[in-house]
């Protein structure tokens, strides 16, 4: 061993065992995927001397747990799934952060010609109407969830679909790379696009509709039912997130000179 | 090819410029792989021999039972201890989950049955060897034990390297237990998967590539140890 890898290995032990407060935090992997979470992470540290571990799962998993109390907090984007935590007991409370948006993804030839339609429910017909090769999340995250509305929203019921529509049951990065590979169309959002490394032959084609507004909500974990989990903490960070701190850093935070999410938390 | 070409370069460049995350990541992979292989071992290889000198009413079944549990799916394995180490789990006190500890409790358990499993293979064939000199000599079961330990201990290696690269290379179960937490639980193989779901190809590769060199230079390291495959030894 040469004495810098020696060296890089006594930092890691040694880094491991400063005290800082450590706090674990669910979130999905659109969230980690954006990149904002290095942006956060040291400030939050900084700030509240808070080591904040994130879980990188899907929305479905990220609930699952927080009722196992495995997590302090969850950051996630699926109202019906974070309403259904808080009612169970297992959440204390929802407090909206920030929201960006969906895309809808496809070749760039775009065969369904859905860049022209002016609804995401009308792009999303046309793509039914072509047959063109479609990738569904199907993992029960929140981008699963936002699409299947979607398509509600279209009038159109995912189950009778044929081959054409595919779910893969992966993560956003795992469907992406399908999606890629078959050139096919599918539903993400905005910075993992952005941030995305293989796109290969497809394009961003349709945005900006308010139905693909995408809300991300911060729930801690209820320490009556969980009397493990840091409550004090994630009431500290939960009360950070609202701050104008955060506000700056995530409206600050731009790729390839797109601004990714809108702060809209509010005071109480 | 292109990507295999930029894989290969990352690596390089990663290991050239002696990368503190790439460091970081590679040092608990094999401290993670290598602890769980150290007590896989202490379990395995003595129930293998055992096995392979006891006769007892579920032999056939215990030894059948060892063999199929070769193949455990590490997405199970990990499910199931998550569900265990989970805080609504039984053994949700000890705060264990999403821990390299909880890491190595998995690995442990799908490499175990595999271990086992060679030992036995190796060991049976042994003992039809020494059945006959160890019965005359009087030795007790924990000096047969021993013996056959002892003079099976290059086929061993075999069997304990089986489990390492079963180990090291292991990300289905790891992933749910440990949770792939960055500077905590993040391992050569979660960080794979990792650069893989962002598209980052080459970076994934590059890691891959170095996963698969830190696999040899432990066998080898192993190996050059135990002075085996050297003239005149076998």
């Amino acid at each position: 061993m040469t004495p810098r890898i020696l060296a890089a290995a006594v930092t890691a032990v040694l880094a491991s065992q400063v005290h800082a407060e450590e706090m674990k935090m669910a979130v999905t992997t659109s969230f980690e995927n954006s990149g904002l979470a290095d942006v956060l992470l040291p400030v939050v540290k900084q700030d509240l001397d808070i080591d904040l571990q994130l879980l990188v799962v899907g929305t479905g998993q990220a609930i699952e747990l927080g009722n196992n109390g495995d997590v302090d907090a969850v950051l996630v984007h699926s109202r019906k799934a974070e309403e259904d935590f808080v009612a169970s007991g297992n959440g204390t409370h929802r407090r909206e952060i920030m929201y960006n948006d969906f895309v809808l993804i496809g070749p760039t030839e775009d065969p369904a010609s859905i860049a022209q339609t002016k609804t995401a429910a009308g792009a999303l017909q046309a793509i039914a109407a072509d047959e063109a090769d479609f990738v569904s999340r199907g993992d029960d995250s929140g981008t699963h969830k936002a699409e299947l509305s979607l398509w509600t929203a279209a009038s159109l019921d995912p189950t009778t679909f044929g081959e054409w529509y595919k779910a893969v049951g992966a993560g956003m990065g795992a469907a992406l790379n399908t999606a890629s590979g078959l050139n096919a169309y599918i539903l993400a959002d905005r910075a993992s696009w952005l941030n995305f490394g293989n796109k290969g032959d497809l394009a961003m084609l349709f945005s900006g509709d308010p139905a693909l507004f995408n809300q991300y909500a911060y729930i801690p974990v209820n320490p009556e039912l969980h009397p493990n989990v840091k409550n004090e903490l994630a009431m500290k960070l939960e009360n950070w997130l609202v701050s104008d701190t955060a506000k700056a850093l995530i409206e600050g935070y731009e790729i390839d000179g797109q601004p990714l999410f809108v702060f809209n938390a509010t005071a109480e | 090819m292109n990507n295999i070409t930029e894989g290969l370069l990352s690596a390089l460049r990663l290991i050239i410029t002696l990368d503190p995350e790439l460091i970081e990541i590679s040092v608990r992979s094999l401290q993670v792989t290598l602890t769980a292989l150290a007590v896989a071992s202490l379990i395995a290889i003595p129930l293998g021999t055992l096995l392979a000198i006891q006769r007892f009413r579920f032999r056939r079944t215990v030894i059948a039972l060892l063999n199929a549990l070769m193949g455990l799916p590490p997405v199970v394995v990990g499910l199931i201890v998550y569900v265990l180490l989970s805080r609504a789990g039984p053994l949700g006190v000890l705060g264990l989950l999403f821990t390299p500890t909880a890491m190595i409790i998995a690995q442990v358990v799908i490499i175990t049955p595999l271990i086992a499993s060679v030992t036995h293979q190796a060991m049976r064939d042994l003992w039809a060897d020494y059945h006959d000199l160890l019965i005359s000599l009087n030795a007790s079961k924990r000096q047969r034990i021993a013996t056959l330990i002892w003079d099976g201990r290059r086929t061993l290696l075999t069997a304990i390297l089986a489990g390492f690269g079963r180990a090291i290379g292991e990300v289905g179960a790891i992933m749910i237990v440990g949770g792939n937490i960055d500077h905590v639980t993040r391992v050569l193989t979660t960080a794979i998967a990792l650069e893989t779901g962002k598209g980052d190809f080459a970076l994934a590769l590059g890691l891959g590539f170095v996963l698969i060199g830190l696999a040899v230079a432990v066998n080898l390291a192993i190996h050059a140890l135990s002075g085996t495959e050297r003239e005149g030894r076998w």
